[in-house]
């Protein structure tokens, strides 16, 4: 059998993972509809990749696989990152 | 290679290595929406005003409750998986079935959202839109482009799904032999990822 040690998440976990992503989603919109610009970038800025990052780490798995993939995804999302910033970067020195 | 290396039966699978391919896929999407996040971010840096006054023409309301139901159809998609992990197959079933419906109401929305802008002249080269400046028009053409590729990846997604409950149902993925299902769920994921960030920069972006 290849998948013996293949985890079995909790439904419970995943819930709980769902409960948080929709309060996540309402802060950002209160956030973000009340509040002055600077603070909902800011809010933006933090509160959405929180957001992808528990979809990544619980719904994706990525929290029980080994450290190659988890290496591989860091690479990949790092190499994207790194443009975005090069771009701020460029915009901001013009 | 040939000497002293023993018969792999002809059924091989190999659960790690077929995961590894998913990511991989996965990857190139990532990148593909990275560089449309990108141009994006640019044209913003650029026309701030004008993306502004776009984003205060887009119902959040819509946008809000379609990444609700976006985020509510990754949580059965993952309860799928781990019912058929259990080996309870009926329950795997219903969950699917909910993360096909909910994919399907998303592009229900999708389309009166697109129908209402388009009957309004707002499309790309539309009547209305080429009366606006030039940093709105980019700003409703990234938003016909991000969204529609994204919506395009949604309805491959439901297409997908479907074919994994009929594979469900005929036990071609079941308890112990459920790659296929986890594979297109990990897709099914990443299109909730790029959406949750594709809510701020268009619906939230007043």
């Amino acid at each position: 059998m290849q998948e013996e040690h293949a985890h079995v998440v909790p439904y419970a976990t995943f819930v709980k993972v769902w409960a948080c992503l929709l309060m996540l989603t309402f802060i950002l919109v209160v956030v973000s509809r009340m509040f002055h610009e600077a603070l909902s970038v800011w809010a933006m800025l933090t509160i959405t990749p929180l957001k992808a990052g528990l979809v990544f780490y619980y719904f994706m798995h990525l929290k029980y696989e080994g450290p190659l993939l988890k290496a591989m995804v860091f690479v990949a999302l790092a190499t994207l990152v790194v443009f975005i910033g090069m771009l701020f970067f460029d915009i901001s020195s013009r | 290679m040939s000497a002293g290396v023993a018969h792999t039966p002809a059924a091989h699978s190999d659960y790690q290595g077929a995961k590894i391919g998913m990511w991989l896929f996965l990857f190139t999407e990532i990148i593909l929406f990275g560089g449309l996040f990108i141009l994006y971010s640019a044209y913003r840096a650029k026309y701030p005003h004008e993306f502004h006054h776009g984003g205060a023409e887009l119902d959040y309301v819509i946008g809000v409750a379609n990444t609700a139901i976006l985020l509510t159809s990754s949580l059965s998609m993952a309860l799928s998986i781990t019912a058929v992990q259990r080996g309870e197959k009926r329950l795997a079933m219903i969950m699917l079935a909910l993360t096909v419906l909910l994919g399907a109401a998303f592009l229900m929305n999708k389309y009166f959202e697109w129908g209402a802008k388009i009957a309004h002249g707002i499309y790309p080269n539309g009547p209305e839109l080429m009366k606006r400046s030039a940093g709105e028009g980019l700003f409703f053409g990234l938003y016909f482009a991000m969204t529609g590729l994204h919506g395009l990846h949604v309805a491959g997604g439901v297409v997908l799904l479907s074919i994994m409950l009929v594979y469900l149902a005929k036990d071609r993925i079941r308890k112990g032999d459920h790659v296929k299902l986890e594979n297109a769920g990990l897709y099914w994921h990443l299109v909730d990822v790029i959406w949750i960030f594709l809510l701020p920069l268009f619906y939230l972006a007043a």
